[in-house]
């Protein structure tokens, strides 16, 4: 879970493409261990923000219906190239991660 | 070290300082997050009362939003699903799938020239219309497709 994101940020005329990918387990709470018969505890991201330039763009929810291993995709406007795109997500534990890229 | 000390620091560590600080009620959940996560809506057992959760009551359809799709999800753990809202001054997208025993999967609040566009990856427990609900305007809108599934994709 502390594994980097990877962010790509393409710029398509002034709207900037942003793709990232991160990584987590996104357990449902609904698996049980095969072997010890007991429910896996849900284990998700629950909150992502995406900031260009410090400005907040976006701020989502989420459940644990994401598939494991996330992948995020979103479009900004008014954007060039070199803007600092910053991604930061949280989950139902606590645990955080964030990555930033520059737009190319 | 006493075996309590093991088992209380093993605690402690394994759970994590900020749930720990939380549980203590030394620091509130608001001060962490930006707002704070809508449980009764991903909990809702049905689209009614997870729509009701989201302040979306009485969305209309509208045909200003796209949502692209597999027709048949070869796997219901990864179903890759994008939606695409024309309605000018969208400022939030949300992603509900029927049929998963909690409808609610996502909700993106976009602003500051964020355009009404979302990509993402999501689990599906069986056949079900993936519904999109758009808030733009003061209003709420919204759109559904079907999709199939094969193997279900929430490991029930």
């Amino acid at each position: 879970m502390a594994e980097p994101m990877k962010i790509r940020a393409t710029l398509q005329g002034d709207t900037a493409d942003i793709k990232v990918l991160m990584n987590h387990v996104m357990e449902t709470g609904q698996r049980k261990d095969a072997k010890t018969g007991q429910v896996i505890p849900a284990h998700f991201i629950q909150h992502v923000s995406a900031t260009v330039n410090g400005k907040t763009v976006l701020d989502a929810q989420w459940g644990a219906a994401i598939s494991k291993n996330p992948y995020l995709g979103f479009r900004v406007k008014g954007v060039k190239a070199g803007d600092k795109v910053v991604i930061n997500w949280e989950d139902n534990k606590g645990d955080k991660n964030t990555a930033e890229a520059a737009v190319s | 070290m006493n075996q309590f000390r093991r088992t209380f620091l093993k605690g402690a560590g394994a759970t994590g300082t900020v749930a720990v600080a939380i549980a203590a009620g030394l620091l509130k959940p608001s001060q962490v997050l930006a707002a704070e996560w809508n449980k009764t809506a991903f909990e809702a057992k049905s689209v009614s009362d997870a729509l009701k959760s989201m302040g979306a009551s009485a969305p209309v359809d509208s045909k200003d939003i796209a949502i692209k799709a597999p027709d048949i999800a070869e796997n219901g753990a990864v179903v890759p699903i994008e939606v695409t809202s024309k309605i000018a001054g969208t400022t939030s997208i949300a992603i509900l799938a029927e049929k998963n025993a909690t409808p609610m999967v996502a909700d993106f609040v976009l602003s500051n020239g964020a355009e009404g566009y979302v990509s993402t990856r999501i689990k599906m427990g069986t056949t079900s219309l993936i519904r999109a609900v758009v808030k733009a305007g003061g209003k709420t809108y919204t759109a559904a497709k079907e999709v199939k599934v094969t193997i279900g994709g929430c490991g029930g």
